[in-house]
């Protein structure tokens, strides 16, 4: 089934719909670009998001929220709140019915405040009232009294002994330590370097939204725009003091979510106050709060060394990983799991000396964003890639060629790479490339500039740059996690016509879920007609939306519930047609005997019955990593991409334009191409904002640029052309051997992207998001 | 909250007389996003958009009479060959969409410093016209911004238009970014060639509180043009005017940029556009030949 079709690379735009090698006769299945069904309504306006959730007689709920980055809690009055008429409830910490914190791996955060607050925009009180203006000056008349505290946000302060505790147990959320081979490892040809990335928002566009509706016996339906919502049901349950059979959530339409939504926002919240008054309540933030809403991209610093024989094979790696996980846990533990287990890069180091740390700090929440700590690393290693390949007097790609992993590999940890590890591939494809022409001729045309029609060059100071970068990462969770998905599948007759109904928790953040789960059952049962019944907890889990795992977990349970759906249907037949079922298959609603060339209409076979059967989908089972030597095979599968980058910038202005990126990824099998690709464009854009311009930026533990006016991300203008080289290597671990798609593009573009920036200037940027002064000598761009 | 929304310039006149507290909105760019952060709550609301006196441009004696509620887009598509500065800046504006709604009035209403309408009116001496049920008059641009986010607007008044001199030579507009597009200025810098009285017009932009111009390096620059001749401009000339350009920059440290960097990208913008509108007027030929930029 998984061929390696290396495809000649394609640019932008794609052509016509395109199939892959696999035999998929059935249309819109497996290997086509099935058109989903959300993209009409998106782009019209239609599709109902979570924001757009109506009940009749609804309140809306609204938040108070900390000024201070950390102070003691010393009052709080409700009093002026509590008579606004219009307001119908005000609630406190005291009023949280079940456990009062919550959290993904560590229950630290407080569902409400109670003695203190660790961060900017922690939510103290919550309001219900009959219109979000009420609920919004009622908001206004909470008195809270602060004693502010002065602020911990660095976060190696916050591990060196004596500075205060932010949590019982220290500020150390986790260290990850990683020793392999010779610790006192000595090479020809060492290099070092300090690394700096920033805090980067998933900025999905969809903000925080919900709708609790009290069932009017104590439980509780919360529609909500999520990434697992059982995950979000055991929380939410506890904190609600209710059994998890009284908490219903159903998914409401989701407007982006790369991380951002793993984590509870307004969930507990609304259903407290839906209980509280037994009414509905619906909670939507607004942007600015939706930055102090969520979790966002863990900040680094890193400081590598690499050492290399004169030949330029590596030798060792040491690195040090401090990453700022901010106020609370959310899910550190795993990110700086991520960030010391590839912090080598996808590379041959037979020593190598790991550590990574995680920091409490009073600067926001750090958490999950596509690339999981992976990207922080992929920065580091590959910049120092760079600079030991210029120390060794050697092309910088043939260098990573020279150490690239391969199936068989292992990996700091000690584990081995088992699926294809198509690194020196990649490299080589995107190196063949062709490069996009030097200089545009013809008339000015200022969106080809650094600066775009800001008009600020009409090519004086501008000066071209090429670079490269591979990463890699985990699909799946790791370290023991059994992140399985559940699937079911019904086949039965509805007006002649044989009709697939499929089930699954599986959250459609976008990404092409729900069109992958009617491709697989089209294809696997051979019926044109499928349903995807809207994503709730009346299922069995499906796991998260998350680490690139959504289509192998619960692709895999789709396929495996509809083979056992077929099973029993050809059980049906043999005998009548065949006695032999291998020689039967299911495909444009009949039942085909291979063999005799006959066919059976699948309706009549049916008939007034149906097959229903329920997989639950688990991969292979991971184990922890040693706490001293960091060794076991913690990761379930690795994807690999490679990027390079062409870039121009204006050496005087230090404005930058992206020129082109060409990418070559492995996804296994590319169950719909088109989506991909979008997810490929999508990833290789969020990692260009990271290269050169996203940045929450705190002062003091305050977000100073809450909006999207000064939080910027890229436009179209900003996003280039792209050539994609998709590779389909089929893992033999997985169904179909599909891989992850969907965060190796934001792992390897950022440093390309820098890399080339490096290549035209000749600075350093060492920090990212590379800012203008950093190409500017005489301008000390301040802090790291 | 009261919502007006009078259908000639003399009804919007006298609600605003009757509301001085009341608050104009025209494309609503800027309004709506400040009442969406919730930092102001209208009382009364006067919406100007289908006043048509608003919505109209004019020329007389070399003078261009652009009514407040006229568009980005329209400025371009309609004046790019008589205000040559105005048209780029606008679109450096925003994206498409707030190209078509927001208007002059409007960014002059808001007084921002990183007002992108402002600098390539100040830079040639245009002038606001404001009215009242009192009657109309008009004041320099650069008086009528009087602060951040502050102008000379009485309670009673309404901007009316602008009154810009049709260019008598190439002119430029330049801002920084640190996206390629949809992005407040960092910097901007507006200049204009004046090619009948030989002397040139500046403005910064997101520079200081106020618009500025750059008189000392006005007067320089004007000196030391070749303006017979039309030889380019030599290196350390242009380099001269950056320095006296940056020079009179007050820029801040914000979330956008440093200061420094704003004081050094105002040098270097002035230099580009120096050259970029010399050797415009150079292809263009002498001023007696000159006969309007090319749109
Ligand atoms: C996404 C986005 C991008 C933007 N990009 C830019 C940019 O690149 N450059 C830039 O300069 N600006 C930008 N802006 C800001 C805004 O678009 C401009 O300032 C625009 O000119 C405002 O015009 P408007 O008609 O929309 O004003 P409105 O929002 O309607 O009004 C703005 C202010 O002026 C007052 N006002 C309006 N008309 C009158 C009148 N006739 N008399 C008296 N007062 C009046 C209003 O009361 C209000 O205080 C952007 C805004 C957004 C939302």
């Amino acid at each position: 089934m998984s061929t390696h079709t290396t495809a000649p690379p394609k640019t932008r735009p794609p052509g016509t719909p395109e199939t892959t090698g696999m035999d998929a006769p059935t249309k819109d299945g497996v290997g086509s670009s099935a058109r989903r069904p959300d993209g009409v309504p998106k782009v019209t306006g239609d599709f109902a998001y979570s924001s757009d959730l109506w009940a009749e007689g609804m309140l809306w709920g609204a938040t108070v929220r900390s000024p201070h980055p950390r102070a003691r809690i010393v009052s709080i009055d409700i009093s002026k709140a509590l008579a606004l008429p219009g307001v119908w409830a005000v609630l406190t910490h005291e009023d949280v019915p079940g456990r009062k914190t919550y959290g993904l791996e560590l229950p630290d955060q407080p569902v409400l405040a109670w003695d203190q607050v660790r961060y900017e925009g922690e939510a103290v009180v919550i309001i219900a009232a009959e219109h979000p203006e009420t609920a919004r000056r009622a908001a206004d008349r909470v008195t809270i009294v602060y004693e502010e505290l002065d602020p911990i946000t660095d976060p190696e302060a916050a591990l060196e002994v004596g500075t205060d505790a932010l949590h019982p147990g220290g500020n150390l959320v986790r260290h990850v330590p990683i020793r392999s081979g010779d610790q006192d490892a000595t090479a020809d040809v060492v290099v070092t370097g300090d690394y700096a990335t920033r805090m980067q928002d998933q900025a999905f566009l969809g903000p925080e939204s919900g709708l609790a509706v009290p069932d009017g016996e104590g439980g509780v339906d919360l529609y909500v725009a999520t990434q697992w919502m059982h995950v979000d049901l055991g929380q939410l349950a506890g904190s609600l003091g209710l059994t998890e059979d009284r908490v219903r959530i159903t998914l409401a339409g989701v407007g982006g979510a790369f991380g951002a939504r793993e984590d509870l926002s307004m969930q507990i919240h609304c259903c407290m106050l839906a209980l509280h008054t037994n009414r509905p309540v619906k909670m939507m933030y607004s942007r600015e709060e939706s930055f102090y809403g969520h979790v966002h991209r863990h900040p680094a610093r890193m400081h590598y060394e690499h050492g290399a024989t004169k030949a330029g094979d590596l030798v060792y790696v040491k690195a040090k990983i401090v990453l700022d996980g901010g106020a609370y846990a959310s899910s550190s533990t795993a990110v700086v799991s991520n960030a010391a287990c590839f912090a080598a890069g996808p590379y041959n180091v037979p020593n190598t000396t790991i550590d990574g740390y995680v920091a409490y700090t009073n600067n926001p929440p750090c958490g999950a964003m596509r690339g999981f700590g992976s990207v922080q690393v992929c920065f580091a290693y590959e910049s120092q890639m760079d600079k030991l390949a210029d120390a060794l007097g050697m092309d910088p790609v043939d260098l990573r060629i020279r150490n690239a992993m391969t199936t068989g590999s292992r990996l700091p940890t000690g584990q081995k790479v088992e699926g294809p590890a198509p690194v020196k591939e990649l490299l080589e494809s995107i190196r063949a490339m062709p490069l996009p022409p030097a200089t545009p001729a013809g008339p000015l045309d200022l969106t080809r500039y650094p600066g775009g029609v800001s008009n600020t060059t009409h090519g004086e100071g501008v000066r071209r740059g090429i670079g490269y970068g591979v990463g890699f990462k985990n699909i799946a969770y790791s370290e023991g996690f059994d992140d399985y998905s559940t699937a079911r599948v019904k086949l039965w007759v509805s007006g002649g016509e044989p009709i697939v109904e499929v089930h699954t928790a599986a959250a459609e953040v976008g990404q092409g879920i729900v069109t992958v789960q009617m491709q697989i059952a089209r294809t696997e049962l051979g019926v044109d007609q499928v349903v995807v019944l809207p994503a709730d907890t009346q299922v069995g889990s499906a796991g998260s939306t998350s680490a690139s795992r959504q289509t192998s977990m619960t692709g895999g349970a789709v396929r495996r519930a509809c083979i056992a759906v077929r099973m029993r249907v050809l059980q049906k037949v043999v005998g009548t047609l065949t006695d032999d079922p291998g020689d039967l298959s299911l495909n444009g609603g009949k039942i085909v005997s291979d063999s005799l060339g006959m066919t059976l209409d699948l309706a009549e076979v049916i008939g007034a019955g149906s097959f229903e059967e329920t997989y639950e989908y688990h991969h292979r089972k991971t184990s922890p990593l040693d706490p001293e030597t960091g060794q076991g095979d913690a990761h379930v599968a690795f994807a690999f991409s490679a990027h390079r980058a062409v870039c121009d910038v204006d050496l005087e202005l230090g404005l930058v334009k992206v020129v082109e990126l060409a990418t070559a990824q492995d996804v296994g099998k590319a169950i719909n191409p088109q989506a991909v690709e979008g997810q490929i464009e999508g990833g290789s854009a969020q990692g260009l904002g990271l290269a050169v311009m996203e940045e929450i930026q705190i002062k003091d533990g305050k977000i100073m640029n809450p909006s999207f006016t000064d939080y910027l991300i890229p436009t179209i203008l900003d996003m280039p052309p792209m050539q994609i080289d998709i590779m389909e290597l089929g893992d033999p671990d997985s169904e179909y051997g599909v891989k992850g798609v969907g965060e190796p593009p934001a792992i390897s573009s950022t440093p390309a992207i820098v890399a080339a920036l490096r290549d035209a200037s000749g600075k350093p940027l060492a920090r990212i998001p590379v800012r203008p002064d950093d190409f500017l000598d005489f301008i000390s761009s301040g802090d790291d | 909250m009261e919502f007006f929304r009078p259908a000639s310039l003399a009804e919007a006149l006298e609600i605003k007389a009757a509301h001085p507290g009341g608050i104009p909105i025209a494309g609503g760019t800027d309004l709506m996003v400040e009442i969406n952060f919730d930092k102001r709550r209208p009382e009364v609301l006067i919406d100007l958009t289908v006043c048509p006196e608003l919505q109209e441009w004019s020329r007389s004696n070399g003078t261009i009479r652009i009514g407040s509620g006229v568009s980005y887009s329209r400025l371009i598509a309609e004046l790019a060959g008589e205000l040559p500065g105005l048209a780029i800046a606008s679109r450096t504006v925003g994206s498409p969409q707030i190209r078509n709604r927001g208007t002059l009035g409007g960014n002059l209403g808001t007084a921002s410093p990183a007002g992108d309408g402002v600098p390539p009116l100040v830079a040639v001496g245009a002038e606001v016209e404001v009215a009242s049920t009192n009657g109309a008059r008009t004041l320099p641009v650069a008086e009528f911004i009087t602060g951040v986010k502050k102008n000379a607007l009485a309670g009673d008044e309404l901007i009316v238009a602008v009154h810009v001199p049709v260019a008598k030579g190439p002119q430029q507009f330049s801002k920084i970014g640190t996206r390629n597009a949809m992005v407040i200025a960092v910097a901007t810098f507006s200049i204009a060639l004046d090619l009948e009285s030989r002397t040139v017009g500046t403005a910064l932009g997101s520079s200081s509180p106020r618009p500025l111009r750059a008189h000392d390096a006005e007067e320089f620059i004007a000196a030391e043009l070749d303006w017979a001749e039309h030889t380019p401009v030599p290196a350390n000339v242009a380099e001269r005017f950056g320095e006296l350009v940056a020079g009179v920059a007050t820029p801040i440290d914000d979330v956008r940029g440093t200061a420094a960097y704003r004081r050094h990208a105002l040098g270097v913008m002035a230099k580009r556009t120096l050259t970029w509108t010399w050797d415009e007027a150079g292809r263009l030929g002498a001023p007696a030949e000159w006969k309007g930029p090319r749109s």
